[in-house]
């Protein structure tokens, strides 16, 4: 009876469990997108990783002649986590403006580490340090252009590393915009086979890079004044966040901060969605200057200065902060490419900056899997549908985590190094 | 060969200081003008409310300050990580922080913050004798936060201005005022010194009171995670400016 009785308990405990799993309650805990893309996950639903992760920043020295402005950049610097055994080697591309360091640069690298990763993360192709040391034409964008700078960089790291770790195979990711460059390399490397990647995953990539910014950009159309007022509209965000910090009592301004103004609706809708659209802006003024410094476009820059290290900057940091990327595309980005290209339009220049432009490429590939959200706003109408008939079953799509709020959530983070360590999707 | 180095320090930021001051414009008279300039954006409110008149002398001490990090501080801070263990260098921070408390104490003082005050007297007095001489913090263990104040918070609190920004040598970036405050902290802490002389008895104060400086920049250079154009992004000069002025507010208002 005992024994009957324990069991019955057991099945109690137990089938609650069963029923949840096939109803796939997912337990994320932000559902605002714009919030989650902020916030990301706090500590608590992100995977236990315990010990240290060797993480190391190198440098691949560049032979080129740099601007006198430039004189601290030694060369492209990516960063690693290398086993001391045998083990698969994962690439890791960043997004939008960022380093080898940012944030979900190095998430993704401790978790892959602890997974049993060897990890070599890369700056994204806009990152100024990547304009200035390694992109070809210092002019960030073009997807198959960069997938070329990616692939070459790749190839060289790979020659420096490859003396001191064992690796039994290759597997490439990238998220954001480092999610769209990922295909782009991954067909290159159909063709060149220096890796022939395993397994290659797309985490909340954008299908069409203008589609993407114009959603990015025309959040700012709903902060007061529109996109001309970015600065008045940071420091009343910032006076905001400055007096909730002193009424209460908090230590620094960390998660629990930030959590503790999410849960007090500091930020409204509008407001939450342009500060994401101010920091975007932050990382492209970045990238438009150093790329107008390394071409000597003339966009901001006059073509015949060069620079010094005491000059003043402040000028050219206000303007770039205020030209729309949407500007620097019709202005300085297709005037380029049409002087190289001759009859090119705008038109065709878009389909190249798509992920349609390799579509066929993409629906007959088996080893490339999507990983995104059905409210990451980078998303135009349509493009999650987009990516539902060309990947088929190799697309997974949250409900929920904005873009890549979600990134580090426990589900999520072992539904992604599953799919790495599996050889079917 | 010391007195050598520091007049040639004095030169090189004298020389700065007449010549560096102003920086060049964006625009020359002779520029091709470029396709946009700021004079499109000027109806946008400021972010930053620090003034740079001597934007031209700050950002070659930036420049310094790299260097001197790239080439004398990081290195000797990797040396005196590597070789003391974790356990000492956290008796080290305990220990100069612990010291720090008196000037946090005289300073809330002149600020007439009287709990903050009492508070890190308390701190001060217990980690001094429970803590063994502040090489560890039972106070904070007890639930006694530790307190910041500084010469240049009371300058505040008594209505001074900051004043430029003024990126220094080594100690990176200030405004006027802070400096002023450094120094008036730092004639304070030598004049306590002086009157308690601790090291009068051994003959060699002056020696072991120059190795104690040492090890106290060392302390303070391992704490600081920050480096010099780390972030790679071509106006890390401003981010910094503001950042380090923004931080100084939120504490100061605590």
């Amino acid at each position: 009876m005992k024994i009957v009785g324990a069991i019955l308990i057991c099945f109690l405990q137990l089938t609650p469990d069963f029923a949840w799993a096939g109803d796939t309650v997912y337990g994320y805990p932000i559902e605002d997108s714009y919030a989650a893309t902020i916030l990301g996950t706090p500590q608590s639903f992100r995977p236990d990783l315990h010990g240290d992760v060797p993480v190391k920043t190198m440098v691949l020295e560049t032979n080129r002649e740099k601007p006198e402005l430039f004189f601290y950049d030694q060369g492209l610097r990516y960063t690693v986590a290398f086993q001391n055994r045998k083990a698969p080697l994962i690439f890791i591309i960043a997004g939008t403006g960022g380093s080898s360091r940012s944030r979900y640069a190095l998430a993704l690298m401790a978790n892959l580490y602890h997974a049993g990763f060897h990890v070599i993360a890369l700056p994204s192709p806009t990152f100024p340090n990547f304009i200035i040391d390694a992109s070809t034409t210092h002019l960030p964008g073009n997807l198959s252009d960069d997938a070329v700078d990616l692939y070459r960089v790749m190839e060289k790291i790979w020659d420096q590393s490859k003396g001191r770790i064992k690796v039994s195979d290759f597997c490439l990711a990238g998220y954001s915009l480092g999610g769209t460059e990922a295909a782009f390399v991954a067909r290159l490397d159909d063709d060149r086979k220096v890796f022939d990647f395993r397994r290659v995953l797309m985490l909340n990539p954008a299908v069409s890079l203008y589609n993407s910014v114009s959603r990015i950009e025309g959040l700012l159309d709903r902060i007061p004044g529109g996109p001309r007022r970015i600065g008045a509209f940071y420091n009343g965000v910032m006076a905001k966040v400055t007096d909730f910090y002193h009424k209460g009592d908090f230590i620094a301004i960390d998660d629990d901060f930030l959590f503790a103004g999410y849960k007090a609706q500091l930020l409204n809708r509008d407001e939450a969605g342009g500060a994401i659209a101010v920091s975007f802006r932050i990382g492209s003024a970045g990238m438009i200057f150093a790329s107008d410094v390394m071409t000597h476009g003339g966009y901001v820059v006059p073509k015949n200065r060069d620079l010094k290290n005491s000059d003043t900057l402040d000028d050219y940091f206000w303007t770039t902060l205020h030209l729309s990327f949407l500007d620097y595309f019709n202005e300085y980005f297709y005037p380029y490419f049409r002087s190289r290209r001759p009859g090119l339009t705008k038109e065709e220049l878009l389909d190249a900056l798509s992920l349609r432009s390799i579509e066929s490429y993409l629906a007959s590939s088996a080893k490339i899997g999507v990983i995104t959200n059905e409210d990451d706003f980078i998303l135009a109408p349509g493009e999650l549908d987009y990516l539902r008939q060309v990947f088929g079953p190799r697309l997974k799509v949250y409900p929920c985590g904005g873009h890549l709020g979600n990134l580090e959530y426990r589900d999520n983070m072992a539904f992604l190094i599953a799919r790495l360590r599996s050889s079917t999707w | 060969m010391c007195s050598n180095t520091s007049k040639s320090i004095f030169i090189t930021v004298l020389v700065l200081v007449l010549s560096g001051c102003a920086a060049r414009s964006a625009i020359l008279p002779d520029d091709v003008p470029p396709m946009h300039t700021v004079r499109e954006f000027s109806d946008d409110e400021n972010v930053s409310r620090t003034r740079d008149p001597w934007e031209g002398f700050n950002r070659s001490m930036y420049k310094f300050n790299y260097e001197a990090d790239r080439y004398v501080f990081l290195p000797v801070v990797a040396g005196y990580e590597r070789v003391v263990p974790p356990f000492a260098r956290t008796g080290v921070r305990n220990f100069f922080t612990n010291i720090r408390e008196v000037q946090t104490f005289y300073n809330c003082i002149l600020q007439a913050k009287g709990k903050k005050s009492l508070v890190t007297l308390g701190r001060f007095l217990t980690n001094s004798t429970i803590g063994i001489g502040g090489l560890f913090d039972p106070a904070t263990a007890f639930g006694w936060r530790r307190e910041n104040g500084d010469f240049d918070h009371t300058l505040e609190a008594w209505g001074v201005g900051t004043g430029p920004y003024l990126v220094l040598p080594i100690l990176g970036p200030n405004t006027v005022r802070s400096a002023g405050g450094f120094a008036v902290d730092g004639g304070v802490r030598w004049a306590i010194m002086n009157a308690i002389d601790p090291f009068g008895g051994t003959g060699a104060s002056t020696e072991i009171e120059a190795g104690i400086t040492a090890l106290e920049t060392v302390d303070l250079r391992s704490r600081e995670s920050f480096r010099y154009y780390d972030s790679d992004y071509p106006f890390e000069y401003y981010m910094v400016r503001y950042l380090s002025s923004q931080e100084r507010e939120l504490a100061i208002i605590r």
